[in-house]
């Protein structure tokens, strides 16, 4: 009697299996953004940069965030050492050849973001202008993005008994006023610039082409991870300033590939239900038989 | 309009000033207080036409500190400014007069009224006021006569201001600045505070020169002091701010950093919290004459809550505390591992482990433990 | 069939149960202070490591450890084993408890838990490519299937009773188990579902977490761990059962599984190698520091479980099938855990170390879903075989009940 429960069993379940595996639509089963060149982004030099800090100090007035007070040698300071909840951007110090760089560091407004790919709610999502935007109503908290962005950008208000994620938005709540983000414009440098992704790329290698030997010869962000709004110049390797190596496939197409195969259509989950409910509902009358009731 | 050469020579008779010169002085004035150029010539203007604003100067509980840094002033200097550009009715230290001629001169700007009534030195409250008495009059009496009368109130130093010296603790006569005593009394005018010990002379020449000419006063924080003097905190626009900013201090008088002008934040400058503008403006017109320029950390001489309360040595907190010379790698290290945690997570899994050996052990023993093979089900 | 699922009875509050009700106490103590203090007062979570063993443990080991409910019924619903029919019952109420527990230890997790009624209702704005949503919604309704599928237990014991309870009780029972079939392939899909996408929820993480888990295979990977971790608990729940409530170990009933468990654990181990292997990392395995310790560890344990649970259908014994048992369930959750946090590394710098606080609401969520279990099984019908009272003390009769089936 098993046996002839197991053999039913694995028949019907396989044939469910081939059902669910039938390619259907394979290639428009994941669809990946492509980078827009009317969308609006920054091109951060890290070659130009000199450290001032005025980006940090505007864009804390503009979002209306504190200080991060840390003392050192027994005065009190506002040194973020890293982005955080009251920090969307931060310079941090790396060493070239002869001397300190700065290069700044904020949310990089991926063309195919991790974060929008993972949240539940699509709090964070790719909003106007291709700005990755966040909605604190529909956010509970999870932290998920934190966990899929690449960069590390999503920062959490731990300290906070309603806590939000923070991170960087270009500064969209300044566009009605005619003004664009608080960082480029007070970058007395212009080592950030803001502007459309179209010709920040084509000044990033405009630069390049004026001075190969102080950039490295491509910009990031052109391609890596599918492409970012944000992108870097540098004068040494990107590993160096903090940029991972993440080549041209966005950061969650193996998780929205895999997880598209699977669930397509919801095709699998239903099929297999049908064929497990067609082998229980038979070994369940054949129990019931068997107990003679 | 311009001067005619008569109406100038009609200002200071048997001055010998000519009309270019006094424009000159007037536009000097202007310059130094930070109005515009052409203010130089509405002053001159205003005065030609004889409308030389009236100044009534009272003293109360001071060392005549402010007086003294005004007469160090040179444009205008003091000499232009008492005989050309405002008429100083009343003053116990510069008037010529003295005694019953000088209270006559006060009562006749009194009935006119409308002048600037600039108080020094702070009023004394306790028992009736008795410990200031001039010319038969309390203090409060001698303040609340001639404020009613006044077109503005301008309290030069921390003692009119908010009380000074007088006033700390403990305070045996009930001292306290002019805007408290006319709060009390109800007298509403519009009132300046200038404080500081001594308050910086330019500050004062600003403000009265700006109501001369324009009859306005400049913007003014909740303290009532002048935005364009108090605006920020010495802090802001310390020179030796890039010694905080990389974290270079003297330790201790004499040693190293001292001598080499370093912070003095650490041997408890008040600058990060005092509201002045000493750094730009120095005192007796020599550069670098303030008290952090010569190496005393900053006392906060024009904050009530620091000044003679809060002891010279002691540090204050950096109330907008902004970036340091140092910058983070890219890659910080950051979070901490707690060992109490570590070695409760240790116990629990170790805890495990080991009953559910031991569990096994005993389990050995009980019936049905094991099962022949051949046995059927 | 054996003797029928009776309720234990017997006194509640026992030295064990004191020892829970205090470790209940200071979770709650632990709870409150996350409540009122935040997270990051209470937990060590930060920036880069914003899951902890609240995420790792208490629901990604948790559930794995409550997947006993979705074992048991592929095997007996399946593969129609119904000689393992009283298995069942015991293996949906640690299922049921497991993920109701899980789900107490996310609202501690989640920063704005108040918006967590917002998953299921919010169906406009459900973001199809998260993975997380759907492991949430999977889990929320097999939650509720689960206890569906108990519900019978809990009709039976009302049933006896008197009044509109009982009565409601004796219509709802025959319709619920008409039902039960349906109920219970819903039961299978869901936890396939979700079971696998815990896994996928690391692959977007392709840069943070060790080329030692990282893999795509780690849907099937985690599915693998969900069912060997099921049949382990079930070993483990049986023994334990039965040593606490005086009823005969189903030692013979369990060996005959050890095959299948043991093949299954064998395979997975056999196909992470192979992963490893095709991708060019298995020198990984060593260079690794303790991420290569840790992995030798999972794969030592999940070895021996895997050859102790093959011993067991020639020379079956309670003592090596509870250490079998023990040995797999430590390997798989050291291996979700493993996977979430040991491996896990957001490239800067970052250290993360569970606080006493979660520790503690760790440990008194599962006090708590012991206790539970203790007090259902003493009051519902769950068990099967329990030894009636009065045969309890007498060695005779006890001896008597294993020359019986």
């Amino acid at each position: 009697m098993a046996d002839i429960g197991r053999r039913s069993a694995l028949k019907i379940l396989g044939a469910a299996g081939a059902a669910a595996a039938v390619p259907g639509e394979a290639d428009a089963r994941v669809e990946f953004r492509k980078a827009n060149a009317e969308d609006y982004g920054l091109l951060v030099d890290a070659v130009r940069c000199v450290g001032c800090r005025a980006c940090v100090t505007k864009c804390k007035e503009a979002n209306g965030k504190g200080q991060d007070v840390r003392v050192v040698q027994g005065a009190a300071y506002d040194a973020p050492i890293d982005l955080n909840a009251t920090t969307l951007t931060v310079i941090k110090a790396f060493a070239t050849e002869k001397d300190t760089g700065f290069v700044k560091a904020q949310c990089m407004h991926c063309v195919h973001p991790a974060c929008a790919s993972v949240c539940m709610m699509q709090a964070l999502h790719k909003g106007e202008h291709g700005v990755v935007e966040y909605d604190v109503t529909r956010c509970i908290g999870c932290r998920n993005c934190q966990i899929a962005c690449p960069f590390n950008v999503p920062k959490f208000e731990w300290a906070s008994a309603t806590p939000k994620i923070v991170k960087c938005e270009l500064c969209r709540h300044r566009y009605k006023d005619g003004k664009g983000p608080a960082c480029a414009e007070v970058c007395p440098r212009d080592a950030v610039t803001f502007g459309k992704r179209g010709a920040l790329l084509e000044e990033a290698k405009r630069r390049i082409a004026a001075r190969p030997g102080a950039y490295q010869a491509r910009v990031y962000g052109e391609t890596d991870g599918g492409g970012t709004n944000v992108l870097y110049l540098s004068p040494v390797g990107f590993d160096a300033i903090g940029l991972p190596d993440l080549g041209t496939e966005p950061a969650p197409s193996l998780s929205e590939t895999v997880q598209g195969t699977l669930y397509q259509g919801f095709v699998a989950p239903v099929v297999l239900l049908g064929a497990l409910s067609v082998v229980t509902w038979k070994n369940s009358r054949q129990a019931k038989k068997e107990e003679g009731r | 309009m311009p001067l005619s050469t008569t109406d100038a020579l009609a200002l200071s008779p048997g001055s010998g000033l000519t009309r270019r010169d006094f424009v000159k002085v007037c536009s000097a004035a202007a310059a130094a207080v930070g109005l515009p150029a052409w203010a130089g010539e509405k002053m001159a203007e205003k005065v030609a036409k004889g409308q030389k604003p009236p100044v009534v100067w009272l003293h109360f509980q001071e060392c005549t500190g402010c007086t003294e840094s005004l007469l160090r002033t040179s444009h205008p200097d003091v000499g232009s400014l008492v005989l050309d550009l405002v008429s100083l009715d009343y003053h116990e230290t510069l008037a010529a007069a003295a005694g019953h001629q000088l209270e006559a001169n006060l009562e006749a700007a009194k009935k006119k009224g409308g002048y600037v009534l600039v108080v020094e030195g702070a009023i004394p409250t306790k028992q009736d006021g008795i410990y200031c008495i001039i010319g038969g009059k309390t203090a409060v009496q001698s303040l609340v006569e001639c404020a009613e009368k006044a077109a503005a109130v301008i309290c030069i130093g921390s003692c009119a201001s908010w009380g000074g010296v007088p006033s700390a603790d403990p305070n045996p006569t009930g001292s306290t600045g002019a805007p408290k005593i006319l709060e009390a009394k109800g007298i509403k005018k519009p009132v300046v505070t200038l404080p500081g010990c001594p308050a910086n002379p330019y500050n004062l020449l600003g403000t009265v020169l700006q109501f001369a000419t324009f009859g306005t006063l400049p913007k003014l924080d909740e303290k009532a002091r002048p935005l364009f003097a108090y605006g920020r905190v010495i802090h802001e626009d310390c020179p030796r701010r890039p010694h905080f900013d990389a974290g270079r201090f003297a330790q201790v008088y004499g040693d190293e950093g001292h001598r080499n002008g370093w912070c003095l934040y650490k041997i408890g400058c008040k600058g990060p919290q005092t509201h002045a503008n000493c750094s730009l403006l120095s005192f007796c017109e020599v550069p670098g004459a303030w008290p952090i320029g010569i190496g005393h950390p900053c006392v906060g001489c024009t904050e009530q809550e620091i000044a003679f309360r809060v002891p010279l040595h002691t540090t204050v907190p950096i109330e907008k505390p902004t970036a340091p010379m140092a910058y983070p790698g890219v890659a910080p290290e950051q979070g901490t591992v707690s060992a109490v945690a570590a070695g409760v997570a240790g116990l629990v899994v170790g805890a495990a482990a080991g009953a559910g050996w031991l569990a096994s052990r005993k389990l050995a023993r009980e019936p049905g433990a094991t099962v022949d093979d051949k046995r059927k089900e | 069939m054996s003797a029928p699922a009776r309720p234990v009875q017997g006194k509640f509050v026992t030295p064990a149960i004191q020892i829970m009700l205090l470790m209940w106490a200071l979770g709650t103590v632990a709870g409150l202070y996350r409540f009122t203090q935040g997270l990051g007062a209470a937990t060590a979570m930060s920036d880069g490591f914003p899951w902890g063993i609240w995420i790792a443990f208490d629901v990604v080991v948790g559930t794995g450890l409550a997947s006993g409910g979705y074992a048991m019924a592929l095997l007996v619903y399946v593969f129609n084993k119904g000689k393992f029919h009283p298995l069942v019952r015991p293996a949906l109420l640690t299922s049921f408890l497991g993920y109701s527990v899980a789900g107490v230890a996310v609202t501690f997790d989640l920063g704005r838990y108040w918006n967590m009624w917002r998953i299921p209702v919010s169906v406009g704005h459900w973001n199809h490519t998260s993975i997380l949503l759907e492991v949430a919604l999977c889990m929320m309704a097999y939650t509720a299937v689960l206890f569906l599928e108990l519900s019978p237990a809990v009709l039976e014991s009302a049933e006896k009773g008197q009044g509109r309870l009982a009565d409601f009780a004796r219509a709802a029972r025959p319709k619920v188990e008409r039902a039960l079939p349906f109920i219970i392939a819903v039961g299978l899909v869901l936890p396939t579902m979700h079971q696998s996408s815990l896994g996928s929820l690391l692959l977007v993480a392709r840069t943070k977490v060790h080329g030692l888990w990282h893999t795509g295979l780690l849907p099937l990977l985690f599915l693998f761990t969900a069912l060997a971790m099921g049949y382990a608990i079930i070993y483990f729940e049986s023994i334990f059962s039965s040593v606490a409530f005086r009823r005969q170990l189903e030692t013979g009933l369990l060996g005959r599984l050890g095959a299948a468990v043991g093949a299954l654990i064998a395979a997975f181990v056999l196909i992470r190698f192979a992963d490893l292997a095709w991708k060019g990392r298995l020198g990984l395995t060593v260079t690794s520091g303790v991420q290569s310790f840790f992995f030798w560890v999972e794969t030592v344990l999940f070895l021996g479980a895997a050859w102790l649970f093959r011993q067991q259908r020639h020379r079956p014994s309670a003592q090596a099938q509870l250490q079998a048992a023990l040995l797999a369930l430590f390997a798989g959750s050291l291996y979700r855990i493993d996977a979430f946090l040991v491996g896990f590394n957001p490239g800067s710098n970052w250290v993360y170390f569970p606080t006493l606080p979660e520790l503690l609401v760790t440990l008194g969520l599962v006090a708590t879903e012991t206790m539970a279990y203790v007090w259902i099984v003493r009051k519902f019908p769950i068990l099967a075989g329990v030894a009636m009272p009065e045969t309890r003390t007498a060695p005779a009769a006890a001896a008597a009940q294993q020359g019986v089936s």
